[in-house]
């Protein structure tokens, strides 16, 4: 399926949890089909969407009684080579509420689809190999992503979802970076 | 007043509860400090560039972060902290190790110890410069509650003369 459609299978399928966004188109489409507080759209630090949410899902987990609070980040497979040690810290703190979702289309799609390693290199196998005992696998033939048991399972969860490279035509996300941030802090402490 | 101490006595009462970090052999008894603390998250990143996407990431879930780091970890970060940090107003105390200043006998630390200065104006981060123990254990807290109100990181340059 093409990313935008598993992003909104996805996001639809999301309720409390908090959702970190990846730069660049990934976050266009997001703020697309769905739109939300509890979205955290990246405009700019390639590969830091999975730290953020490590960060985040972290915070969340030290309080006692909110240890229930799940973090969603959607990253890319050029973005999740950038920053490959973020994958050896989160195996290692084990966030418990934490879900990488990467959605691999073998490419920089943003920036016009270059070809990344992911095409040759499995980055589920290089999740497994760092220490992640938690894996899901849809591959890009399936047509419906039923999310139930990844937001069952505990964390930390790495999800590869292969898609189909390209971009939908959607516009820039028409909020101001403090604007994203200020909501999305706000939405955290309306939770709880 | 030892100078581990004073750091770690200044951490303390700026209230941060989180800290990323890369070692400095000058950090390392800080470090200890730091990881024995149960009030404080301890997190060691595999570059100085993911502490800051983590502490950012803390800060948004409630918490007051910090980075130990050396000098030569700027390097690693100048995107995160121009592409993340500067838009989005995150704060953060940077407590950093500046390595290839006076006494320095590794000379591939002379480069980046030379440009940090210049690196930290360019990307327009302010920091202060404590000489003595003293002045870190004041300057800390003072430091966090800019970075904070002004929403932006700030440095900390601990020279190897202080240590
Ligand atoms: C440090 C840095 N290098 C390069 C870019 C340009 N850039 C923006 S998005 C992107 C591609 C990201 O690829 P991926 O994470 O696979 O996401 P996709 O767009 O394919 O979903 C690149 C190379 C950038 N913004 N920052
Ligand atoms: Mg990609």
């Amino acid at each position: 399926m093409e990313r935008i459609k598993a992003l909104k299978q996805i996001s639809n399928q999301l309720e409390k949890e908090l959702v970190i966004c990846n730069i660049g188109f990934p976050s266009r489409e997001l703020y697309h089909v769905k739109d939300s507080p509890q979205h955290f759209y990246m405009l700019g630090s390639m590969g830091m969407a999975s730290s953020i949410g490590l960060g985040l899902a972290m915070a969340l987990e030290s309080y006692e009684g909110k240890e229930g609070r799940k973090v969603v980040v959607f990253d890319g497979d050029g973005s999740v080579l950038m920053n490959l040690g973020s994958l050896v810290t989160i195996a290692n703190q084990k966030a418990q509420n934490l879900i990488l979702v990467v959605l691999d289309n073998e490419c920089y799609g943003s920036t016009g689809s270059q070809c990344t390693y992911a095409s040759t290199t499995d980055l589920k196998k290089v999740a497994e190999s760092v220490g992640f005992q938690k894996t899901f696998f849809f591959p890009e033939s399936k047509k419906n992503i039923d999310f139930t048991t990844v937001l069952e399972t505990e964390g930390p969860v790495f999800v590869h979802v292969k898609v189909k490279a390209g971009n939908a035509d959607v516009p820039i996300i028409p909020l101001e970076p403090e604007d994203i941030k200020e909501r999305f802090m706000e939405a955290i402490n309306l939770t709880y | 007043m030892d100078s581990s101490q004073a750091v770690f006595d200044g951490i303390k009462k700026a209230g941060i509860d989180f800290v990323v970090s890369m070692p400095c052999v000058n950090l390392g008894k800080l470090l200890e400090m730091i990881e024995c603390d149960p009030e404080i998250i301890h997190v060691p990143v595999t570059r100085e560039e993911e502490g800051f996407g983590i502490a950012a990431g803390a800060y948004m879930g409630g918490k007051k972060p910090a980075m130990l780091m050396q000098n030569s970890g700027l390097g690693n970060s100048v995107n995160v902290l121009a592409s993340l940090y500067s838009i989005y107003k995150f704060p953060i105390l940077m407590i950093i190790s500046h390595r290839g200043t006076k006494g320095e006998p590794i000379c591939a630390q002379i480069p980046m110890g030379e440009a940090t200065p210049g690196l930290m104006d360019t990307l327009k981060i302010a920091y202060v410069h404590p000489k003595t123990p003293e002045e870190a254990l004041k300057l800390i807290p003072e430091s966090w509650i800019l970075a904070e109100l002004g929403g932006a990181p700030l440095g900390i340059l601990l020279d190897i003369s202080f240590w």
